[in-house]
C-alpha cells in the first residue's frame, strides 16, 4: 500500500481542501432537496454534518458518493473539479463511503468485502473481471488492516451474515481504509450500535483522521460531534444553516440551528 | 466460496468466561454443516437404499446409464445455477436447447462440417442467452422472469417453424459419438459434463468474475456502490447459461442423432429443481457448481429408480415436487440458524 508515500506528497498541500463542494443543487421533482450547498474539508480533519431527518444530509452525501448527481454546483477535488458520474467513479477519485445500511455483503467474508470490487488480481493484461485473485495477498492485507485499526474479528473465514452489529460496522468502516484514500464519509455510524460497540467505531474513525483522510461524519449524536467534529456544517431543509467549531458550550447553539429554533 | 456450515466455534474468545451461550453455539454449527450437506448425505442414502430395492440399481451399466440420462440436465444446471446464483432465474433453456439443436440439423443438412454444426449450435445458444441477459440489463425489465419467459415462447416457436413440427433426423458422427461411445463404459457426454463443470470451477473459484457473481448475488445494491460493473456480470450469467443450453443440445443430439423441436421440454423446471435440491439457495448469492450436479444426479438417480422399482410414471413427478419442498424448507431453516448464531454473537460480545 503506497499510503505513507502518498500522505508526504499531499503534507505539502495540507492547507487547501481535499474536497470542496460548491453551490450543490439537487431537486427530487417539486422537492428542493439541496439548494446552494457548499462545504469543504481538508486532510486530516473531521467535518459533521448535522441537520434533522429530511435536511439534506444524505441527499449531499450520495451526491459526492456518485449515487445521486447534482443538478447544479461543482465538486472539487484537491483543486480540480471532478465530474462523479457513478459510485465507481467516487471511489476511483477516492472519495469511500461507509453507508448508513453498510452495504456489506452478508455472503462474503470480511476480506471478500474490504476488496469488493477492486480485487487484488492479476495479470494486468487481462480485462479486469476475467484475473485471476490473489487470494494470499488480499488474506494477508486483510490481517494487517484489522490489526492497524485494532479490529478483532471471532474468525476471518466465516462469513459477515454470521457477525454481530459492532463488528459489521467495524468491518464497513475498515474497508473505507483499505487502500489510501483522501475523502471518507460515515452516515450515522453508531446509529445502531451499543455504548461499547460505538466507542469502537469512534476510534476507528479518529484512527481514519490520523491517517490523512479527510473525513466527513453524519450523525444525531452531539458528544460524538463535540468529540470528533474539528467543524459542524449545519443543514436545515436543504440549505445550510450554519458552520462552527463545535464545544461543550454551543451544543445548544448547534442543536437550536438544527431544529431551527 | 465460503461454506456456511462450519462457522460456529469461535477461537478468538478464549478469553470470555465459558457461558451457556458458548456451549449452544457448536450445536447450531453442527445443525447448520449437517443441512449444508444434507443432499450429499440424501444422495448417498438414496442410493444405499436402492441397491437393496433393486439387483439392477447398483450395476455398473445402470450407473452409467444415470449418468448418461442426467449428462443434459447437468451441464445445463450449471448455467441455471449461475443464474440463480444473482437472483435470476432463466426459463428459456428448455426452448434454447430445442432451437440450437434444430438449427444445428439444418446446418449439418447444408454440408457444414461437424466442428462448425457445433459451433452453430452452441453458438445459437449463447445467443438466445445474450438476447436474454441484454434485454433484462438494458431493457430495464423488473424481473428477468419476464424476458426468458419470452424468449422461452419465441424459442419454441422458431424450432418449430424451421423444423416444420418434427424431428430432423442425421448429426455429424463427431456428435453423436459423443452419445454412444464409451470409455470405462462411460458414454462421451460424462467427460463433456467433466470439462465444462471444472472449467466453470475454475472461473467461479478463481476468477474476480466468480467473485463478482457472489457479490451480485448478496447484494446487488451494494455491489453498484462497490463499483463491480454489476450490468456485464448480469449479462454473463445469462450468456453462461444460454452457452450450456447450447452444448446441452450437442449432447443431446449426439443421444438421438437427431434435432428437435420437442427437446428440452421442461428442462427448465428440471433443471431449476437441481439446483434448488442440491442445496443452492433461492435467495442468491450461496452455492457451488457442486450442489446444481448434485441436484440433477439426485434427479437421475430419483427417476431411474422409480422405473426399476415398476412406479407409475405420473409418481415421479409428485416425488421430485415433495424433494423439492424439503430442499427450500432447508434453506430457510439454515437462513433461521444463522440468524440464531448472530444474535449469540452479538450477546456474547457486550
Amino acid at each position: 500500500m503506497s499510503a505513507v508515500a502518498a500522505n508526504v506528497d499531499q503534507a505539502a498541500a495540507a492547507d487547501h481542501p481535499v474536497l470542496a463542494v460548491r453551490g450543490a443543487t439537487k431537486r427530487f421533482g417539486s422537492v428542493l432537496a439541496l439548494d446552494d450547498v457548499s462545504i469543504e474539508v481538508r486532510r486530516g480533519e473531521i467535518l459533521g454534518l448535522l441537520g434533522d431527518n429530511g435536511a439534506g444530509k444524505s441527499t449531499l452525501t450520495k451526491c459526492i458518493s456518485g449515487v445521486h448527481q447534482l443538478d447544479a454546483g461543482a465538486i472539487i477535488l484537491d483543486g480540480a473539479p471532478t465530474q462523479i458520474r457513478s459510485p465507481a467513479d467516487a471511489r476511483f477519485a477516492g472519495i469511500e463511503t461507509v453507508y448508513q445500511d453498510l452495504a456489506l455483503f452478508d455472503n462474503l467474508t470480511p476480506g471478500q468485502n474490504f476488496f469488493a470490487g477492486r480485487e487484488l488480481a492479476g495479470p494486468q493484461w487481462l480485462p479486469r473481471g476475467m484475473r485471476f485473485l490473489q487470494q494470499r495477498r488480499m488474506d494477508a492485507e486483510t490481517r494487517i488492516l484489522l490489526a492497524n485499526l485494532k479490529v478483532t474479528l471471532p474468525r476471518l473465514d466465516a462469513v459477515v451474515a454470521m457477525m454481530s452489529g459492532g463488528q459489521r460496522q467495524a468491518i464497513a468502516v475498515a474497508r473505507s481504509t483499505v487502500f489510501a484514500r483522501k475523502v471518507v464519509i460515515l452516515d450515522e455510524p453508531t446509529a445502531a450500535l451499543g455504548l461499547r460497540e460505538s466507542r469502537q467505531v469512534l476510534n476507528l474513525i479518529a484512527a481514519l483522521r490520523d491517517q490523512g483522510n479527510a473525513v466527513i461524519l453524519i450523525t444525531h449524536n452531539m458528544e460524538h460531534v463535540v468529540e470528533l467534529a474539528d467543524r459542524a456544517v449545519v443543514l436545515r431543509q436543504g440549505r445550510k444553516v450554519g458552520e462552527l467549531v463545535p464545544t461543550k458550550d454551543n451544543t445548544q447553539e448547534l442543536v437550536s440551528m438544527i431544529v431551527g429554533a | 466460496m465460503p461454506e456456511t456450515g462450519n462457522t460456529g466455534t469461535t477461537a478468538g474468545e478464549t478469553a470470555l468466561p465459558a457461558t451457556k451461550k458458548q456451549e449452544a453455539v457448536p450445536g447450531l454449527a453442527l445443525g447448520l454443516a449437517l443441512l449444508s450437506a444434507g443432499p450429499v448425505i440424501i444422495l448417498a442414502l438414496l442410493i444405499v437404499v436402492l441397491s437393496f430395492l433393486s439387483p439392477y440399481f447398483l450395476t455398473g451399466r445402470n450407473l452409467s446409464n444415470i449418468l448418461a440420462q442426467t449428462a443434459v440436465i447437468s451441464v445445463v444446471a450449471m448455467g441455471q445455477h449461475l443464474v440463480i446464483l444473482t437472483r435470476g432465474i432463466d426459463l428459456s433453456v428448455g426452448s434454447n436447447v430445442a432451437l440450437a439443436s434444430v438449427v444445428g440439423a439444418l446446418t449439418f443438412h447444408a454440408g457444414a462440417p461437424a466442428i462448425v454444426v457445433i459451433a452453430v449450435i452452441v453458438g445459437c445458444g449463447a445467443a438466445v442467452g445474450a438476447i436474454n441477459g441484454l434485454f433484462y440489463v438494458f431493457g430495464r425489465l423488473p424481473h428477468p422472469f419476464i424476458i426468458t419467459l419470452a424468449t422461452l415462447s419465441i424459442a419454441k416457436g422458431l424450432a418449430l417453424q424451421l423444423a416444420d413440427g418434427r424431428a430432423i433426423p442425421g448429426m455429424p458422427d463427431t456428435i453423436d459419438a459423443l452419445g454412444r461411445e464409451a470409455v470405462w463404459g462411460l458414454p462421451g457426454s460424462v467427460f463433456v459434463v467433466a470439462g465444462v463443470a471444472a472449467l466453470l470451477f475454475v472461473m467461479a473459484k478463481t476468477m474476480v468474475w466468480g467473485r463478482w457473481i457472489y457479490a451480485v448475488g448478496g447484494r446487488p445494491d451494494a455491489a453498484v456502490r462497490m463499483g463491480i460493473p454489476v450490468s456485464w456480470v448480469l449479462v454473463s450469467v445469462y450468456v453462461i447459461s444460454g452457452l450450456c443450453a447450447g452444448i446441452g443440445a450437442v449432447l443431446l443430439a449426439g443421444r438421438t442423432d437427431a434435432g428437435s423441436p420437442l427437446f428440452g421440454n421442461l428442462l427448465e423446471l428440471d433443471t431449476i429443481a437441481a439446483v434448488i435440491i442440491g442445496g443452492a439457495s433461492f435467495l442468491g448469492g450461496r452455492g457451488h457448481l457442486g450442489h446444481a450436479l448434485i441436484g440433477a444426479i439426485m434427479i437421475g438417480v430419483i427417476r431411474n429408480a422409480l422405473n426399476l422399482l415398476n412406479v407409475n410414471v405420473f409418481f415421479q413427478l409428485i416425488v421430485i415436487g415433495v424433494v423439492i419442498v424439503i430442499a427450500v424448507e432447508s434453506d430457510v431453516l439454515r437462513n433461521y440458524l444463522e440468524g440464531r448464531v448472530r444474535v449469540m454473537q452479538a450477546g456474547r460480545q457486550s
